[in-house]
């Protein structure tokens, strides 16, 4: 009898080939007669294009065409909305602007001119002979003078997720409040920078007389991005076809932003040739996406003895001058504790910097960070332990919606939690435990991420030889993609997970949403499933019609998969293997589609995943420096699909919660908008010497409510928590308060010497 | 990138050559730093003259102290024995620093002639009076976290970015070159200028002049080197120090100081250097001595947290360096010199 696939900590199953270099990802594709693209990007952040000077250009070695806004072909307007997603207008996700279309320039960094050339050398090189003139308008830069200042009304526009929303009375209620506290964080703008910059390849030719076009790109959105090519493009959808089998992270970013990736088309189009693009690191900071930064005002209301009656959450986010996108901080506010008066505000700012979009956590990494820090600051005040306080305002429903959570073990976690880091060992006194140089501290944190789930389809196809290949238009980002829906498929399929191969990132395969939300698991999951058994079913309905087989007239209920076989229920003698099905069919296969979607369960539950991290820091007085000796957390993300691609899952976001807490930082210059930090020498992400064992635990209950597999989406709870728990424990190690990220020396010996 | 061409240096006398004649040349070793700034646009040179293959790569005993090859490896130097005993600041130095990739292919040389990491300077679309004379400092009234509080001028606040640079001028080094006038030999503290009114210029090399070794000269005290970054490794120092220290039996018979971080040079400390001569080492002392090290400190806008960094720095130092408190890990090595040290589970400094 085969053992279930999922929840084996199977290696992963592209691991080899990664290892080997045979993982093929978008900037290596070879295509006969390949030209190269490079861009040249504006110097200043707000104004205008004078004149643009490509003499030069044009006459340096190679050089095939040079693209600007005066000879660049036309794009239709980005559409409204994609995939359910609202682009346009506040609250929406992504960048409007279309490149090279018009003079106009929204912030520095923006792509003016594109060089295509025979070689890569040779358009990098010809791409800095484009000589650019402007005239200049003085940029906007600060979030409270920002001349165009909106109150969106709901993140992507989605009826669940409302931008100002108020539960009670949370004004009154504060005012009455017995224990007020009302505290500001502020976090930096932070980039993503996964290890592979953004890339794209397009080919067109002539099929059936009709353009076609063909896109290798770092995408995690294969579907998403078909459509945004077919309305910019001014083409059928069926006539564009998006490869990405491989992703070198994104962490966010490679989903929303779509100017590299049309200008690739663009380039090739005029130059009749297939064209790549590949970002440098350096553009990475301007066309890429970015966490914006934030200012968030928390006002907590409490009686005595703890009970939370008012919580406020109010955003002061910031976007382009080209995208609405909003940064939803209060996820985790309206969720997380049993506030009844709860209020949330978010107020965004335009200005001319680069267009932001979700990074790991979006709203949960430094929104949960401000909550979580306030709700220390509190216990504080209250004299209470922090985990005290937060289990005397454990919510059993969700506070917004008043719905119960579909499985929700959080005290488990702050158990388990305090244990692994000796938390009641600890002097809970802040500044009172010292080793050596260094003061130590201890913080905790809760932590979360909504359980979303979405519509996916899947294709399966059982062959003659008693394999079979599940396909769905979903993406690996590097989180383990193939190994769990290949072990999912498997356990569909009753084969064993050697049998069965998983296919991913091509629009030609069916339907799957952009890969994001940490919604993938719960999502495609449920899909391969469905197509399984669609498979299953077909091969059944073969071999109940053919009087050879032992199935023959019986129904398909009284026929289930097992160990490779179909077998009579009754009695699971009587059955025989599926390739004896298709080979006696002398069929080389069977294929079936299979779509999932969520249902009613979601009208009655409220769905979230939930965690306890907790740090212990050693801070050195005399330099500032924070050093994270101790980071634990025990998850309650419902079933695992496999403990060890989870496990990095897990340790990976902790990791960048880390850098969000101590080290990210993007700065612009005050005066032009010009990214100041440009290099991954500049931009610190935590190396191994800043990142300690972590440990991380799940509890592995599946969740009843979410789908038959039980599994919820592991991707960025991991991320959101950890800033506060490492800044909270830097309060308990130092005395001071630091409501500013990331907590880099210079602001801890600020705080220090006051 | 702009098109360079591309030579392999034959012998000394034809790379100082072929460099000296053509004024957009320049000579390339490990190129851990100039390959960057070659691919951004900054360093256009028109001629690469590679000197990695050229035989100077030993570290040999060198009238009581040690001669370190110009291709020598940052590697094999923060290793070599003698350095490693007898001059740990160096070792230290050299390891706090990059990472060992980039260790194993920058050379001795190469790595006091690292340009500066002041932002500005990388990017092609923002004035900088470094890399294009006469275009303004945009750092002055910019981000200007990592810069100067010494020695700056209204041309450039850039700071030096190498460590290795500041245990050598602590340590009173020497530089020997041949060059298009003939062979000379230049004190390390004297390799480096200050920006002045011609910032362009990081050293005191005429075009075309190559170094051919470091040398340390003998020495019989303690050295030791401190840095702080924003993170654990692989990261630039927001401050550091140097400390080289003589001994006469219980007291302090000179004393060497230089501060990284702070200027456009290794910054050498005389007022403070002088505090210590004849002294016993007392916490009291390294207290008024680093007062008075960075009692010239002149912060702008975003860097002014370095004084208390620096100050608390070099009083560390000189305490691990007197004896008065452990190091933070053996000497020579990248634990003793990185303040903070690595996360996770350690056990108090030995």
């Amino acid at each position: 009898m085969l053992t279930e696939a999922t929840g084996q900590p199977l290696d992963r199953v592209d691991g080899r080939l990664k290892v080997m270099g045979g993982a093929r990802y978008t900037a290596e594709w070879d295509l006969p007669g390949l030209a190269y693209g490079a861009l040249a990007t504006s110097a200043i952040a707000r104004g205008k294009v004078r004149a643009i000077d490509v003499k030069a250009a044009q006459q340096a070695p190679g050089v095939l065409a040079v693209l600007t806004y005066l000879n660049a072909p036309r794009l239709q307007p980005m559409p409204d909305k994609v995939g359910g997603s609202l682009f346009r207008g506040e609250g929406g996700i992504t960048e409007t602007l279309q490149p090279l279309q018009d003079a106009a320039i929204a912030y520095a960094g923006q792509p003016l001119a594109v060089v295509v050339a025979d070689t890569h050398e040779h358009a990098r090189y010809a791409a800095t002979l484009v000589r650019i003139t402007y005239d200049e308008a003085k940029p906007e830069l600060d979030r409270a003078t920002a001349s165009r200042q909106t109150l969106p009304e709901a993140f992507t526009g989605s009826k669940e997720e409302p931008l100002q929303v108020t539960v009670g009375d949370p004004k009154a209620a504060l005012a009455a409040a017995p224990v007020k506290l009302e505290r500001v964080y502020e976090s930096a703008i932070t980039h993503h920078n996964p290890i592979e910059q953004l890339a794209t390849i397009a080919r067109w030719e002539k099929r059936n007389g009709a353009d076609y076009l063909t896109v290798y790109d770092t995408t995690r959105g294969v579907d998403t991005l078909q459509e945004v090519f077919a309305a910019s493009l001014n083409l059928p959808k069926e006539n564009v076809h998006i490869i990405c089998p491989f992703i070198g992270g994104a962490f966010g970013s490679k989903g929303w932003l779509y100017a590299p990736a049309l200008l690739t088309a663009m380039a090739a189009r005029v130059v009749g040739r297939p064209v790549k693009i590949e970002l440098r690191r350096q553009d990475m900071f301007s066309t890429a996406g970015q966490r914006g930064a934030t200012r968030q005002t928390l006002s907590l209301g409490a009686t005595r003895d703890g009970k939370l009656t008012a919580l406020q959450h109010d955003t002061q986010a910031q976007s382009s001058m080209v995208s609405g996108y909003t940064e939803p901080c209060a996820r985790v506010s309206r969720m997380m504790y049993a506030v009844p008066n709860l209020g949330f505000a978010h107020h965004l700012s335009h200005l001319n910097l680069p267009s932001p979009c979700p990074m790991r956590g979006p709203g949960e990494t430094v929104g949960g960070w401000a909550l979580e820090c306030a709700i220390d600051e509190l216990a504080t005040e209250l004299n209470l332990d922090p985990v005290e306080l937060r289990l005397r305002n454990y919510a059993d429903k969700n506070p917004e919606t008043g719905k119960p959570f579909s499985s929700k073990h959080l005290r488990e976690c702050y158990a388990r939690g305090q244990e692994l880091i000796g938390w009641k060992a600890r002097n809970p006194k802040p500044r009172s435990m010292r080793e050596g140089n260094s003061l130590i501290g201890y913080g905790m944190a809760t932590t979360m991420y909504p359980a979303a789930r979405r519509e996916a389809s899947a294709r399966t196809t059982l062959f003659a030889d008693g394999r079979a290949l599940v396909q769905s238009a979903t993406h690996e980002l590097g989180n383990g993609a193939y190994t769990i829906f290949r072990q999912i498929s498997a356990d569909a399929l009753a084969l064993p997970v050697e049998n069965v191969r998983f296919e991913l990132g091509d629009s030609a395969l069916p339907k799957a949403p952009t890969t994001g939300g940490s919604a993938t698991t719960a999502t495609i999951g449920p899909a391969a499933t469905a197509a399984c058994q669609e498979a299953l079913s077909a091969l059944k309905q073969i071999a109940i019609r053919d009087a050879k087989s032992p199935l023959f007239g019986a129904t398909e209920d009284a026929i289930e998969a097992r160990d490779g076989r179909l077998v009579r229920k009754a009695n699971a003698a009587q059955g025989e293997t599926y390739a004896a099905i298709l080979q006696r069919a002398k069929l080389p296969s069977i294929s079936a589609e299979g779509t999932a979607k969520p249902g009613d369960e979601r009208e009655q539950f409220s769905f979230y995943s939930f965690g306890a991290v907790f740090a212990k820091v050693r801070v050195d007085e005399a330099s500032g420096s924070v050093r994270v000796a101790q980071l634990c957390a025990v998850y309650d993300v419902g079933k695992l699909m496999n403990p060890q691609t989870a496990h990095s899952q897990f340790i990976g976001g902790m990791a960048m919660g880390l850098g969000a807490a101590l080290m990210e930082a993007t700065h612009y210059d005050a005066r032009n908008g010009r990214a100041v930090v440009r290099n991954l020498a500049d931009y610190h992400v935590p190396s191994m010497a800043d990142t300690p064992d972590i440990i991380a635990e799940a509890l592995n209950i599946p969740d009843p409510h979410i789908s038959a597999l039980g599994a919820r989406g592991i991707g960025e709870i991991g991320c959101v928590g950890t800033p506060a728990a490492i800044t909270n424990a830097v309060f308990h190690a130092t005395g001071q308060r630091l409501r500013s990220l990331p907590l880099t020396p210079d602001k801890l010996l600020k705080a220090l010497a006051s | 990138m702009h098109p360079f061409q591309y030579q392999r240096a034959e012998n000394n006398g034809q790379a100082v050559a072929a460099v000296a004649k053509n004024p957009e040349a320049a000579f390339i070793a490990g190129g851990t730093s100039q390959v960057d700034l070659l691919k951004e646009g900054v360093h256009k040179p028109n001629l690469l003259v590679d000197v990695a293959g050229l035989p100077l790569r030993q570290i040999t005993d060198f009238e009581g102290g040690v001669r370190i090859g110009a291709n020598a490896t940052n590697t094999e130097a923060a290793y070599f024995p003698a350095i490693q005993a007898r001059y740990p600041a160096v070792s230290e130095a050299l390891l706090a620093g990059a990472s060992v990739q980039i260790r194993n292919m920058a050379t001795m040389a190469g790595n006091p002639l690292q340009r500066t990491r002041c932002p500005y300077f990388r990017d092609p679309d923002q004035p900088c009076n470094k890399r294009t004379p006469g275009s303004g400092c945009a750092a002055i009234g910019g981000y200007n976290h990592v810069h100067a509080l010494f020695g700056a001028s209204e041309a450039c606040v850039a700071t030096h970015p190498s460590d290795l640079a500041v245990a050598l001028a602590a340590l009173d080094a020497r530089v020997q070159t041949t060059g298009p006038q003939g062979s000379r030999t230049i004190a390390f503290t004297d390799l480096h200028r200050l920006p002045g009114t011609t910032p362009h210029l990081d050293t005191t090399l005429a075009h075309g002049e190559l170094i051919t070794s470091i040398d340390l000269p003998a020495f019989a005290g303690r050295s030791h080197y401190l840095k702080v970054r924003e993170r654990a490794s692989y990261a630039y120092a927001l401050a550091s120090c140097a400390v080289a220290l003589e001994m006469d039996g219980p007291k302090i018979k000179r004393a060497r100081i230089a501060l990284g971080g702070v200027a456009h040079k290794p910054w050498r400390t005389p007022a403070a250097e002088a505090l210590l001569a004849g002294q016993r080492p007392t916490e009291k002392l390294f207290q008024a001595t680093a007062a008075a090290a960075f009692a010239d400190a002149k912060p702008l806008e975003h860097n002014a947290y370095k004084i208390p960094m620096g100050r608390n720095l070099l009083v560390r130092a000189l305490l691990e360096t007197s004896g008065l408190q452990p190091l933070a890990g053996p000497a020579g090595t990248a634990f003793a010199a990185s303040v903070g040290g690595m996360a996770g589970q350690v056990a108090t400094p030995n």
